[in-house]
């Protein structure tokens, strides 16, 4: 049989063995500089050491009694953890810059770093975590005691161990994994808190206990049941376990319950201390928690798959009711013999509980020595430790004797009160403990009027109250204390009865102690520390903390330092509490950042050298009690709080000040751009003022050169004929006339542009401008052989404006039209219509056509249709620009279409005077 | 910096979308008689509303 003692015992050493060798290999890793928890996989793994015996052993027993009831513990956390992207990444921003250790080093360094809070933080953690480590205990040595039974399935209370102490299993627990612990968490001494063996090896038993779990899952509802559907219809079947299938409604407190339990768990996740030492202390890489944000999740959801399956099968499977639900997990696969399955499972419920005790226990007891401890004793000037030489080895001890210490206490409560609760009761107790640190972590980092009073007196009402209505019934409940406290209320006062507390009645006993110890805690905290001002030390630290994001790096607290130190005093400080190594190292580290050699330079003891040794003995001893040290090293000047408050508003007068600088050369940039932009279009211009310069010039030329010319002959030669004569002053006249165009287009250009050109307004018949601008030119037309087509509606409405100008846009469309027509046969052809509340004119040529990507520039100023280069230019280039300008003066379009077969069609529309509804009535009658 | 900004802003809204699927009134919807394969109504849609809030947290966050 494989299931014997021995088996057992050896397979758990083996088990914590191989977590040894993975430890050791990891550290032996990190000290060579490759780290194996540098991956954020590994992180959420590690994350997942959230998931512990409650978890393994305990949902299923919560499932078997209000179904869904689990759940909340795990929804909890999902939701919370979208929030870390902003929360936590603060979080572990300040924790590094500060060489945070601890969350009782967090709060304490937060409020001024307060010894005192420090110390409350320190043992509100370690008298709330203790339900929970001895749920831990309870789970592995109640698993030991009933798989030692097999194959007989015999509940650990009926199970006869004499009464002896030495055949208590949960004290050997204890005992082995407080030695375990140690080995594990106190080797050595490390600056900075990081245990990367033990994060490695948490990672490895998360994966363990997934593995177990799941194999435990799939053997129920595969192995025993035909999977999900067969086994939720034989539960419904079963009129005892129907009632369970919409479970809501049911359980004591309904909704309200399953509101304050998901509340409950999104506190815990972060505030539990192991939870705090994984996440934050441990945290190598600020992007880990990028992946932990899903992957934890999706561990947390794979584990719970398997939960409800589970349950149903074991009241199935078990329906006397003689097998307690928290150990279905493993008294199912021994009812089904599976052996090899029990002892994994053994060693799933073995991992999930020791991942809990080892971080727990060495959050834990750095806490008890940094916060608690070592501040008591540096204050006892008789040990005279100031002058200790080398103190590492008593911080160690002290750590080691808080590991045993922990441990010890944990197995007292599990004998005083654990052994009454179920696994997931006892676990919540914890969870609302815990959940008292966030109004002050949480206010903490975003708001900064809370103050060390307001901290101190929050911390401590929430926990008296959770001391009075959770704590004190549970122990109540194991006959410890009467339970005529319970029933009747201290002093026979009914409205002080700890599970009612003032009347409170009708919910369960974690929502009821919730709601009283958030409201005496979040009250305490908010109302004390608006009433009170806080001191210079709690400014600084609340603008380092809230403003983490805004300042550069850790050199930010050294702003705050004035004093005279000595090198020397510094190192041997340094020295005393972390080994003289350690301080080599960090002074070289310190020197090389600043481009110098230790000890060849001299260092300065100047404040940011100070803060330094500050920061860097937080890493061992807790940011209060390196204060405390720092202090007594070096001559300090108090600040003063308008001191304090002085620089900090220098630092925010420098911040806005380089807000402001920033803002004015973004203007300056814009400015710059818009200056660039201006010039380019002022180079543009003075181009096409040159062309137009030589274009005008050249076009004033011609016909001078003409007129000249004709004139001279005129004068020298006085036998010209009559006859030539009359020829030549014709064509003398015609140049002028030419002449006097270009210059009144010119003028004309001029006026446009400045806005000085004169309008007249007048109601216009375009069908007779359009006759007469035709007839006007017929001798052009004639001239050049060209056939004009008019094709004109009989009546049409007026258009309003200035005819003389109209006219001139019809003429210049006209004389291009006949300049760019067919030479031999050219076409013109003239339409009106009316279309859409204006009137439209089309001029149809059929010469070359507009080039195609002319249509628009011919429209520009200077611009002539053809190539310049080869061809002599045939206007001034101003015509069809001025026209525009004052079609759309009056409100119209212009502009150009290419067609298919040959020809340019120039169109233009006008508005008509009257609106067009009422024109098309006067039309229609 | 805008982009981490608006993870930030997606990550709360998702929780919030989470606060809303997993509370009263959306829940009293689903915890009624009835199955879904086989599997109680209110079992199938907490673990399938959970799955895609998971999924879409991972999308966010996987983002580029």
């Amino acid at each position: 049989m494989l299931l014997q003692g021995w088996v057992i015992v050896g397979t758990s050493f083996a088990y914590l063995g191989l977590l040894f060798a993975i430890a050791y290999y990891a550290d032996q890793r990190a000290d060579a500089g490759r780290s194996v928890i540098a991956s954020p996989y590994v992180y959420s793994l590690s994350l997942a050491v959230y998931a512990t015996a409650w978890t393994f052993y305990g949902s299923v027993g919560r499932a078997a009694s209000d179904g869904v009831g689990f759940l909340p513990i795990y929804i909890g956390p999902t939701l919370m953890i979208a929030l870390w992207w902003v929360v936590m990444r603060k979080i572990i921003r300040i924790s590094k810059q500060n060489r945070i250790t601890s969350l009782a080093d967090f709060i304490a360094s937060r409020y001024g770093k307060s010894a005192l809070l420090g110390g409350a933080v320190t043992v509100i953690a370690v008298i709330g975590i203790l339900p929970y480590i001895s749920l831990q205990l309870k789970a592995v040595s109640n698993s030991f005691t009933i798989v030692l039974q097999y194959p007989w399935i015999i509940m650990p209370d009926k199970v006869d161990t004499g009464g002896e102490v030495m055949h208590d299993t949960a004290l050997w627990v204890a005992l082995i994994l407080a030695a375990f612990t140690i080995a594990f968490g106190t080797r050595h001494l490390d600056a900075a808190e990081h245990h990367e063996g033990m994060v490695a090896a948490i990672a490895f038993e998360s994966l363990v206990k997934l593995l177990a779990f799941l194999a435990v899952g799939a053997f129920v509802t595969f192995g025993i049941y035909n999977g999900f559907g067969d086994l939720f219809d034989r539960a419904a079947a079963d009129p005892k376990l129907n009632a369970m299938l919409t479970p809501l409604e049911g359980v004591a407190g309904g909704y309200a319950s399953w509101v304050w339990l998901t509340i409950l768990s999104m506190m815990a996740i972060m505030f539990l201390p192991r939870q705090f030492q994984v996440t934050v202390i441990e945290n190598t890489d600020e992007k880990h928690i990028n992946k932990a944000i899903w992957l934890l999740p999706l561990y947390m959801l794979a584990i719970n798959v398997f939960v409800l399956p589970i349950a149903f099968g074991g009241l199935l499977h078990f329906p006397e009711g003689n097998v307690d639900a928290d150990t279905f997990v493993l008294t199912l696969p021994m009812a089904q013999k599976q052996e090899l399955l029990v002892l994994l499972v053994f060693i799933g419920g073995l991992s999930a509980a020791t991942g809990m005790v080892i971080v727990e226990t060495i959050a834990l007891s750095t806490m008890v020595c940094n916060d608690l401890v070592m501040p008591v004793l540096l204050r006892l000037r008789r040990l005279r430790l100031n002058q200790r030489s080398d103190l590492t080895g008593l911080l160690l001890g002290i750590r080691r004797g808080a590991i045993v210490g922990i441990l010890l206490l944990g197995y007292l409560y599990f004998r005083l009160a654990g052994e009454a609760y179920a696994l997931v009761s006892i676990g919540l107790i914890s969870f609302a403990a815990v959940a008292q640190f966030a109004p002050a972590a949480l206010g903490g980092i975003f708001w900064k009027g809370g103050t060390r009073r307001g901290a101190l007196a929050g911390l401590c009402g929430g926990f008296a109250v959770w001391f009075y209505t959770l704590l004190l019934p549970a122990l109540a409940r194991s006959g410890w204390v009467p339970i005529g406290l319970m029933e009747q209320g201290p002093f026979g006062i009914a409205l002080l009865k700890p599970l009612e507390l003032f009347g409170l009645a009708g919910l369960d006993q974690i929502t009821h102690a919730m709601i009283w110890s958030m409201l005496a805690n979040i009250g305490a905290y908010v109302a004390v520390s608006l009433a009170g001002t806080p001191s210079a030390d709690e400014h600084r630290q609340a603008s380092l903390f809230v403003d983490v994001f805004r300042q550069g790096g850790e050199a930010g607290g050294a702003r705050f330092w004035r004093g005279t130190a000595s090198v020397p005093d510094l190192y041997n400080l340094l020295a005393r509490f972390q080994g003289a190594a350690a301080a080599e190292s960090a002074f070289a580290d310190y020197a090389r950042a600043r481009g110098l050699r230790w000890p060849a330079d001299t260092l300065i003891a100047d404040a940011e050298f100070v803060h330094y040794v500050e920061v860097q003995l937080a890493g061992a001893i807790g940011a209060a009690s390196a204060r405390v040290m720092v202090a007594s090293a070096v001559k300090e000047e108090a600040l003063t709080l308008d001191e304090v408050r002085k620089i900090l508003d220098e630092a925010s007068e420098v911040v806005m000040y380089s807000h402001r600088l920033e803002q004015k050369s973004r203007e300056l940039e814009a400015a710059t751009a818009e200056l660039r932009a201006a010039n380019e279009r002022l180079k543009e211009l003075d181009r096409l003022k040159d062309d137009f310069l030589s274009t005008v010039t050249h076009e004033l030329r011609t016909p001078l050169t003409s007129i000249r010319a004709f004139s001279e002959i005129l004068n020298q030669d006085p036998d010209v004929d009559l006859a030539q004569r009359r020829k030549f002053l014709g064509i003398i006249t015609k140049e002028t006339e030419r002449l006097t165009r270009i210059i009144n287009q010119v003028l004309d250009l001029a006026k446009i542009e400045a806005g000085r050109a004169e309008w007249s307004e007048a109601p216009v018949d375009m069908r007779e401008t359009i006759s007469d601008t035709v007839s006007a030119m017929s001798q052009v037309f004639e001239e050049k052989n060209v056939r004009v087509e008019t094709r004109l509606p009989d009546k049409v409405p007026p258009v309003k404006g200035d005819v003389d100008r109209i006219i001139q846009v019809m003429l210049n469309l006209l004389s291009n039209a006949v300049k760019f027509c067919d030479p031999a046969d050219g076409r013109i052809a003239i339409t009106l219509a009316e279309e859409g509340g204006s009137l439209r004119i089309d001029v149809r040529d059929n010469g070359p056509g507009v080039a195609a990507g002319d249509e628009h520039k011919i429209f520009d100023k200077f611009v002539q249709a053809g190539d310049t280069l080869t061809d002599k230019p045939q206007g001034s280039g101003l015509g069809l620009y001025i026209s525009r300008h004052i079609v759309e003066h009056h409100g119209g379009r212009l502009w150009v279409q290419r067609r298919a077969e040959k020809g340019a069609c120039f169109s233009f529309t006008l508005p008509l005077a009257r609106p067009a509804s009422a024109g098309r009535l006067a039309q229609a009658a | 910096m805008g982009d981490f900004e608006g993870k930030g802003q997606r990550l709360i809204a998702l929780c919030m979308l989470g606060c809303i699927l997993f509370n009263f009134p959306i829940l009293a919807l689903f915890n009624v008689p009835g199955s879904l394969f086989g599997v109680p109504l209110l079992y199938a849609y907490i673990f399938l509303a959970w799955a895609l809030l998971i999924a879409l947290m991972a999308w966010v966050v996987e983002k580029r």
